[in-house]
């Protein structure tokens, strides 16, 4: 397999850079020697069975669970950093299931977000007014006007914006999303993945998903992982045609319609 | 909720604007009630208590009051914080000891001995007690003793992520140790018997009644004084993300901040309020010894908090004050059984409001506002 961009830093994009990531469970390798360039400016997606390591590997990226090899970015290696110290280096996700604060209102939940750029003592101040790249995000996600509900009472996609808006107010450069678009309706999914595309310029956005219309209809790149390892890298067009590809998952994704 | 990004894009301006107006004029009416409530209590305790109840009754108020400061602590790290403290007598004796023996040497007077430390002792004054001489340095130990102690204990326990039943375990043991201590070290701390027959309050006279009236009127203003910081506590960026470590811990991590540093600030916070509570109970109770600092006082504190709304800012003063009351009431009218029927007032309140006595007056608050909103 080959790196489809030699030298991201050549050209002044920012990149997440995956190598031998190793994660062991008691013998039981969920990830196994994985490497994988992500970069900036592109809606990459991360595909696979049920069991092929694709959450695990954002866990580990992202100081979940513990996993050799290197993951770098930005001169540093996260897999020796704690959860909290890799957010405030740029790298945030969200979780398969929306897990948002209830309690507190949309407005509260995106600026609780943005608590990394703000100095100890600031934080025993309240809230006065929004801050500009809260309400840059409250737009983004389309929930200016259920700002002050609370969190709880929003249906299910609109819980998964609101955990986008909170990374983009954490203003992170790199983003994993762990089946943002799951349980959406039609209607839904349209309006997160042009979502997506638009954060996705400036940004490494990295979509775990199983839908593979979703799948079709924006990814730019395709990473498909099996049992722990990469099988294959390419646009949509270039898996679908890969008979690797076909052989472990197509297989399965007419079993996965079946339960639909 | 059907929830696609274009249904939920705010309706026509002028509709839009005016209803999202009447919307915050709503929210501040509601978090301005927190203060109400405190300006109510203002009164009563400073105003209305003072001219109807006698000195000695009065007194009692007082040390109702310092359970209430220890509660507004608890109320921070337990109800906002889900940190259940059930060992905060520690913190109250801390506070408590540290003015008693200042106390103490006021009463024993310049250059002496206390008098159990004649008795059981060497009748030398340890070098550790020698400080408590200053009344200054003994008002800094109070703040600054039980901070460093939670601080310590809260980093040790939290960055290990122990919580839960672990963490109420602990507290309670370190309790049950502090308060075997205080019993055994009987020349450094007048063991079972504690410090008594004090008779002056940083120069003031214990026994006059002008005196203790002042004495009351301090533990007041501090009780309301924690409320007024425990309401912008609340408030503020630490109070919402405090509330977040408690109902997502893992989430707050993915947030950029470690949710140990949030709890031990927490935890500290709720260690110096029960301080201050213990410190001035001295004064108004004339005496401390290891009951009033020992497992039982530390669960009639959470036990209060319990009753009057643990995560609400008033509640847990309240509760205290009520559980105060209820023990002294119960215990002059029914000697024997008065225990029983605080067991069963608990049982009650919390079969019928799980939430605390507090959780009533918002969500009377807010159908009041609702039926008011229909009419209009």
């Amino acid at each position: 397999m080959t790196v489809h961009i030699a030298s991201p830093d050549e050209r002044g994009l920012d990149y997440l850079e995956i190598r031998g990531l190793t994660v062991d469970f008691d013998g039981f390798r969920a990830i196994d020697g994985v490497d994988l360039t992500l970069l900036q400016g592109q809606v990459h997606f991360l595909i696979g069975p049920n069991g092929a390591g694709k959450t695990t590997l954002v866990d580990a990226v992202t100081g979940l669970v513990r996993g050799t090899g290197h993951v770098g970015y930005r001169g540093q290696d996260l897999l020796s950093m704690r959860s909290h110290r890799i957010v405030r280096a740029g790298v945030g996700r969200t979780f398969q299931t929306a897990t948002v604060f209830e309690e507190l209102s949309v407005l509260q939940n995106l600026d609780i977000a943005g608590g990394v750029h703000r100095s100890a003592w600031g934080m025993f101040r309240s809230r006065r007014g929004v801050p500009t790249y809260v309400a840059e995000a409250l737009e983004t996600i389309g929930l200016a006007g259920l700002r002050d509900r609370p969190a709880g009472v929003l249906a299910h996609g609109q819980k998964q914006w609101l955990e986008i808006g909170m990374l983009l107010v954490q203003d992170a450069k790199v983003m994993l999303l762990d089946e943002p678009v799951a349980g959406m309706s039609a209607e839904e999914r349209e309006e997160t993945g042009e979502l997506l595309r638009r954060i996705g310029a400036e940004r490494t956005v990295v979509v775990i998903e199983h839908d593979m219309e979703f799948v079709r209809s924006y990814a730019d790149l395709v990473t498909v992982m099996h049992a722990g390892k990469v099988l294959a890298e390419g646009t949509v067009a270039e898996i679908q045609a890969d008979p690797k590809v076909q052989e472990v998952y197509l297989g399965r994704i007419a079993e996965g319609a079946e339960h639909a | 909720m059907s929830g696609t990004i274009t249904e939920t894009i705010p309706e026509p301006e002028t509709t839009g604007s005016a209803h999202r107006a009447a919307g915050r004029g709503r929210s501040i009416a509601t978090s301005l009630l927190p203060l109400a409530g405190i300006a109510i209590l203002a009164l009563l305790l400073l105003v209305v208590a003072p001219a109807v109840l006698t000195q000695f009754r009065l007194n009692n108020l007082g040390k109702y009051c310092c359970y209430a400061i220890a509660a507004v602590g608890i109320g921070i790290a337990w109800g906002r914080g889900g940190m259940l403290v059930l060992g905060q007598g520690l913190f109250f004796g801390l506070g408590a000891y540290a003015m008693g023996m200042h106390l103490k040497l006021e009463a024993a007077g310049p250059d002496a001995v206390p008098d159990f430390m004649l008795n059981f002792g060497s009748g030398v004054l340890p070098a550790w007690w020698e400080p408590f001489r200053s009344g200054a340095f003994t008002l800094v130990a109070i703040v600054v003793v039980p901070a460093v102690v939670a601080g310590v204990l809260g980093l040790a326990v939290f960055k290990r992520r122990i919580k839960g039943a672990y963490f109420a375990i602990l507290s309670q043991a370190l309790t049950v140790a502090f308060a075997a201590l205080l019993v055994s070290q009987i020349k450094y701390t007048g063991g079972q018997t504690g410090l008594n027959s004090l008779t002056s309050f940083f120069g003031y006279n214990l026994y006059d009644p002008v005196n203790k009236q002042m004495i009351y009127f301090i533990t007041a203003g501090l009780l309301l004084l924690m409320l007024l910081v425990t309401f912008q506590l609340y408030r503020s960026r630490f109070g919402e993300l405090l509330l977040a470590a408690r109902d997502g811990e893992e989430r707050v991590r993915f947030l950029g901040h470690d949710p140990a540093n949030i709890k031990v600030v927490a935890f500290v916070i709720a260690a110096v309020m029960a301080s201050i509570g213990g410190a001035m109970f001295v004064p108004l109770a004339g005496l401390i010894n290891p009951r009033e600092v020992n497992a039982l006082a530390s669960i009639m504190l959470i036990a209060g908090v319990a009753l009057g709304g643990r995560a609400s800012l008033l509640g847990p003063a309240l509760g205290a004050l009520a559980v105060g009351f209820g023990r002294t009431y119960l215990s002059e009218s029914f000697p024997d059984q008065w225990t029983y029927f605080l067991g069963g007032l608990f049982i009650i309140v919390i079969l019928l409001i799980p939430f605390g006595l507090a959780s009533v007056f918002p969500r009377l608050w807010r159908s009041i506002d609702r039926r008011r909103g229909v009419a209009a």
